[in-house]
């Protein structure tokens, strides 16, 4: 390394007095420098933990960070000089970070497929628990399966169109108090914890309306919950659309709806429908109104609209309350069946997106 | 087909910001009208007023008379949307619309106002991007997106979305700044047969170009910066580039300003 560590040139004399630095190249560390501090730092920690005997690992790995920011930073202020120095230090901060948030994310996957796996198969997906006990093992989640789809189904049916249609109005033509006041509104709405959108439903549906439970009441909270995600999605992405390009179709005497309907809307509908999937993601774990609501059931009722139905997160709720070996196994693999449907949502999210992402053809 | 404007009183508003102040002026028909003067003195904002445009920027406000061969485009009754179809308008960046293909930008107007029997669109596209003097370079990528192609392409396409709805006047805003002198040249050559058939209204920054292009030159000008722009003087191009009637008005073109 000393051929970069030379690298300090003598500098020219600028007619002002303050010196320029003849050479733009500088010394740099290698490229492999980081992951090499890395892996040093790693097995220090580790060897440290051993010998000192510290028996939480949370400690090994806090040893092993600190080293790795100290060494980076000691190594690289030598070589390269403190701009760099501190350049590496937040870098290294940066990914210290990154894995924290990390860690926890992995280890709920890891726990939930490792323990998900066990009765989950054909049996499982395709049939109710029927009449079986719950202390039994068998039995399989697809009442709840059904009973998801259509609750979130539902509502989005009812959420989607109306956060559509009030993002439209505050981009497009909200001026004024109205506007205000309907901002006001989505706000409040965003801050409603789930319990309560689920008790309001049950006071005016099922309390004063006099309907029993079913399906289509909770999927009335479930909307209440997910249309201020729209309505702020969509009005994020309606932000994004150039003016340009409105004024673009105004002045070719395209009346301004036609020119939210064929030029906005299209130009913007990737980003829309990533928001509108991300909702559904946000309500299909909901369990407080599903709870209060739908209240669940062991059967398979296809009917949204008429008496209780099961839900996935719902089901995992009530199996684990149960606390029988089998009703764990079901519940864990329940949980990985919620898990795999939400993150096949935003896969479908981004693979949308990018499909209807405005193309540059370049 | 091609209509004369006549602008009496007109004044237009920012909220309660007066952008430009009283100005009357006539626009020939089948001429080209050039609009230069020093930047912010309202040279868009009074182009804007002339299709109605004006009004979509939130607080914008009109006042005063825009008779197209005697209409008033600001009279009672009067519908924007019919207003812009008759008097269309090229903006100083060009703007394609993204989502679309080269054939549909162009058939965008038409499309987007009812018509939409094939052949017909056929033919109208391929006039107009003849008309744009672009059909000989897209005519084997209709399909392709209309923002693939260079900017100077892009601007004759928005050239080409613009005439293809047969309005009467043309409004171009700066419409080369962003452009290369070949493509300049082309546009240029372009307004010099759009002229036949259409009113032209042209903003440039360019003397030499209002000079080449334009029948008649209108010079704008503001008092002070925050002061409303006005009209300094209209006249035929020759005699506004040779022997001006404002002594502002030589100064400006001679470089000697300010
Ligand atoms: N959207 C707007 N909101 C508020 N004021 C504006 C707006 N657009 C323009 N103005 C103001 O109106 C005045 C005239 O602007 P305008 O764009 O018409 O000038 P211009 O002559 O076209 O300038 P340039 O040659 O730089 O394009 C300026 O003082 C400008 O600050
Ligand atoms: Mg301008």
């Amino acid at each position: 390394m000393s051929d970069v560590m030379t690298d300090r040139r003598p500098r020219a004399e600028h007619p002002g007095g303050t010196p320029l630095p003849v050479s733009l190249r500088q010394a740099r560390l290698p490229r492999w420098t980081p992951a090499a501090l890395a892996l040093v730092s790693a097995a220090l920690g580790t060897g440290i933990g051993l010998v000192g005997g510290l028996d939480s690992r949370i400690q090994w790995g806090l040893i092993a960070a600190l080293l790795f920011i100290g060494g980076t930073f000691a190594l690289a202020a030598g070589v390269e000089g403190a701009r760099q120095a501190k350049d590496r230090l937040a870098t290294s901060l940066v990914w210290i970070a990154f894995l924290l948030a990390v860690v926890p994310l992995a280890s709920l996957l890891w726990e939930t497929v490792a323990r998900g796996t066990t009765v989950l198969d054909g049996f499982f997906l395709s049939h109710s628990m029927g009449t079986l006990p719950d202390a039994l093992p068998g039995g399989g989640i697809y009442h709840a399966i059904i009973g998801t789809l259509e609750q979130v189904g539902l509502a989005t049916l009812i959420a989607a169109p109306l956060g559509l249609l009030t993002a439209v109005y505050l981009v497009e033509y909200g001026r004024g108090r109205l506007a205000k006041v309907v901002t006001f509104f989505v706000d409040v709405m965003t801050g409603i914890p789930s319990i309560v959108a689920g008790l309001f439903i049950l006071s005016v549906w099922i309390l004063i309306l006099g309907f029993g439970p079913s399906g289509f009441a909770g999927s009335m909270a479930l909307a209440i919950l997910m249309m201020p995600v729209v309505v702020r999605s969509t009005e994020e992405m309606l932000k994004l659309v150039p003016n340009e390009l409105r004024e673009a179709s105004l002045a070719l005497g395209v009346p301004k709806w036609r020119t939210i309907l064929k030029v906005v809307l299209p130009t913007s509908i990737g980003g829309i429908t990533t928001g509108v999937m991300l909702a559904i993601a946000r309500i299909t774990g909901e369990t407080a109104p599903v709870l209060l609501l739908v209240w669940g059931a062991k059967t398979i009722n296809g009917n949204p609209f008429e008496g209780a139905q099961q839900s996935l997160p719902l089901y995992v709720f009530q199996q684990w309350q149960q606390g029988s070996d089998a009703s764990y196994d079901r519940a864990w693999s329940a949980a990985l069946v919620l898990i795999a449907f939400v993150m096949i949502l935003n896969l479908v999210a981004r693979g949308i997106a990018r499909w209807k992402a405005p193309k540059t053809g370049r | 087909m091609a209509k004369r404007i006549d602008v009496s009183g007109l004044s237009a508003y920012y909220g309660g910001h007066k952008a430009i102040d009283d100005i009357s002026m006539t626009v020939e028909p089948r001429s080209v009208t050039a609009f230069i003067g020093p930047s912010g003195c309202g040279k868009s904002t009074f182009l804007r007023t002339l299709n109605r445009m004006h009004e979509v920027t939130p607080g914008g406000r009109v006042e005063g008379k825009v008779l197209l061969d005697d209409e008033n485009l600001y009279g009672s009754g009067v519908d924007p949307v019919a207003v812009r179809r008759t008097v269309g308008m090229v903006f100083q960046r060009p703007n394609p619309f993204p989502t679309m293909s080269i054939f549909d930008n162009v058939a965008a107007g038409l499309r987007l106002n009812g018509t939409h029997k094939k052949n017909e669109l056929k033919d109208i596209v391929e006039k107009s991007l003849r008309g744009a003097n672009l059909w000989n370079e897209v005519k084997d990528r209709l399909g392709k997106p209309g923002s693939g192609l260079s900017g100077g392409q892009q601007q004759r396409l928005c050239i080409a979305r613009a005439i293809a709805v047969e309005p009467q006047v043309l409004l171009m805003d700066e419409p080369c700044s962003a452009l290369d002198p070949i493509s300049t040249l082309a546009i240029e050559d372009l307004i010099g047969e759009l002229k036949e058939r259409f009113t032209i209204v042209i903003v440039t920054h360019n003397m030499q170009q209002a000079a080449r292009v334009s029948d008649r030159t209108a010079f704008f000008n503001l008092a002070a910066v925050g002061q409303p722009g006005k009209l300094v003087e209209i006249d035929e191009t020759e005699r506004i580039f040779s022997n001006p009637s404002v002594q502002a008005t030589e100064d400006y073109i001679s470089g000697r300003f300010g």
